[in-house]
């Protein structure tokens, strides 16, 4: 029992990284139906430029959280304009391999300009573990936990309660009557890529400092189970991409958890597993709507 | 000057003229019928009206208070914000919200606040989004849609989806209205209701209002001028009986005349 009460701990901190990255996958498909590849390595980014605001700008971490988001969120805005938005009518594929493409671009770039190696991630606070009579709690899953609960909170009250959010929602339902409410649609979407990447952002950096390290392809697994947290949770739907997020990392930590040396090495292999059933009973996902495309 | 001028405007697709030529004025506060065979045009020239589609020549000037604008220089967005708005041909709601929110995206341009204040809490936020609350709900009310406020659009019945839409249009702020086929797939009490409604509108608003219209007794019931589109071309306008008379119109719809 422990034991499982110490594994739904490790799963909702790992969890709030994944529902982090997959709310801007999901934001983003919602409103253009584009799988933003590059996704994972503006998580990778937001890591790196956390870290850089720390060491180098010297911000404490509130303030380096905060720079790392905005940097990022600068950084999906000119990928929207120069590499996705001249390829919004053509056809799908050819967005979805450019987003390939900025994802190794990134990739490289960051390496070539950081080097192969890991960099080490400032240790900004004491790790404490808190004992409640046999649960482990870090401190840093607790503030991976409350900073990932207050962003979705400030998610949640920008896309129901402001006119920017109903902008939104109405451009995901119909783009083009949205122009003629007088809907300004290019900009909705760069706000939008700009919020998904400050939450992968601060993703990063909250595993940044969890990993006390940072290195060039740390966003390409994540990126990707994040990925399937979206489509399990029902890609287009924000509380789905939550609920996706959480529950991949409960199963993950599950599997590490209980499934002793036959299983624990696998655990990413289950997740993956996931994906395929989910697509094969409920293609539509959790809370996704079955969309039928016109014919 | 009239509200709106439309001057030698053609709209190509490929070798086909979907609109050619056409040239005509409409005044405010006037509402005129858009009328023609199946295919000849009159979408279309909406879609370049509200900028869905950019002329292949000619241009559209509207006035606004003392200034000539050209809204064919502007991207669709800011045509809406200029004060013309209009509806589909096929009901294009965004059905997974609430009418409520469906006329307050249309107010969305009104609010003035940025992103930043909304997460601070400062600002105009507050203020903004209550008048646009109370705007949007007092709209509901003239239109006879309130008590459906909370109700997704997807829910309601044919017939106020319709109105729905006319509704959300002029929720824009819209003081020229283009309507496509607002009585399509109506039964005869359905139009006749909404016959009712658009000239209620027009009155209460000061709207000025242009639509495309097949049902024959609406379009004579209503509208103070007719415009007949053919191939693209306009071939006629006039009142409703100089219409009906016109016989390059029944030419149009019935085809050359046959000797027997």
């Amino acid at each position: 029992m422990l034991e499982f009460l110490n594994q739904i701990i490790n799963g909702l901190s790992l969890g709030s990284i994944y529902a982090l990255v997959a709310l801007g996958y999901t934001m983003v498909y919602g409103i253009i139906r584009l799988i933003n590849f590059a996704h994972g390595e503006i998580y990778m980014f937001g890591a790196f430029a956390g870290m850089l605001a720390i060491t180098v700008l010297r911000l404490p971490f509130f303030l380096a959280l905060i720079f790392a988001m905005v940097v990022s969120a600068l950084l999906g805005v000119v990928i929207e304009r120069v590499a996705y938005k001249p390829l919004r009518k053509s056809s799908k594929t050819a967005a979805l391999i450019t987003a390939i493409g900025i994802s190794f671009l990134l990739q490289n770039v960051t390496a070539m300009v950081m080097g192969n190696n890991t960099s080490a991630f400032p240790q900004v606070f004491d790790q404490k573990v808190y004992d409640f009579g046999g649960i482990r709690i870090n401190s840093l899953q607790i503030l991976i936990f409350g900073v990932t609960i207050v962003l979705m909170f400030l998610l949640q009250f920008i896309v129901l309660k402001t006119k920017l959010g109903r902008a939104m929602r109405s451009v995901a339902v119909d783009k083009d009557a949205s122009v003629l409410m007088g809907v300004n649609v290019d900009n909705t979407i760069t706000i939008t890529f700009a919020i998904g990447s400050a939450l992968a952002a601060a993703a990063g950096v909250l595993i940044g400092l969890y990993h006390i390290r940072v290195v060039f392809w740390m966003g390409t697994a994540p990126g990707l189970k994040a990925f399937v947290a979206a489509v399990f949770g029902g890609i287009g739907s924000i509380p789905g991409a939550m609920i996706g997020g959480f529950a991949i990392g409960l199963m993950e930590a599950m599997v590490a958890g209980y499934g002793g040396s036959m299983w624990s090495p696998y655990r990413d292999a289950v997740v993956y597993l996931l994906l395929i059933i989910v697509l094969l009973v409920k293609p539509s996902g959790l809370l996704g709507k079955n969309v039928k495309e016109k014919v | 000057m009239s509200l709106l001028q439309i001057e030698k405007l053609t709209r190509n697709f490929g070798g086909l003229s979907a609109v050619s030529n056409v040239s005509l004025e409409v005044e405010e506060h006037e509402l005129v019928g858009l009328i023609g065979p199946n295919g000849a045009g009159k979408t279309t020239l909406f879609n370049v009206l509200t900028g869905v589609y950019t002329p292949s020549s000619g241009r559209v000037m509207f006035q606004k208070g003392d200034k000539s604008i050209e809204l064919s220089k502007l991207p669709p967005y800011k045509i809406t914000r200029m004060g013309v708005a209009r509806t589909f041909q096929n009901i294009r709601l965004f059905k997974e919200l609430s009418v409520l929110d469906n006329v307050k995206i249309a107010m969305n341009h009104e609010a003035r606040y940025g992103l930043f204040g909304a997460l601070l809490r400062v600002g105009n936020y507050f203020k903004s989004e209550a008048l646009i609350e109370e705007k949007a709900h007092a709209f509901l009310k003239e239109v006879n849609l309130d008590e459906l406020a909370e109700t997704k659009a997807k829910n309601l019945p044919y017939g106020k989806q319709r109105q729905l839409e006319i509704a959300r249009a002029l929720a824009t702020g819209a003081k020229l209205l283009f309507l496509d086929e607002p009585a399509a797939g109506m039964n005869p009490q359905e139009t006749h209701a909404l016959t009712g409604f658009i000239k209620e509108i027009k009155e209460k608003m000061n709207l000025t209002i242009v639509l495309i219209e097949h049902d024959m007794s609406l379009v004579m019931e209503i509208c103070e001028r007719i415009f007949v589109l053919d191939y693209g071309k306009l071939i006629a306008s006039g009142t409703p009986d100089e219409i009906k008379n016109n016989p390059r119109v029944i030419e149009a719809y019935l085809g050359d005349e046959v000797e027997l």
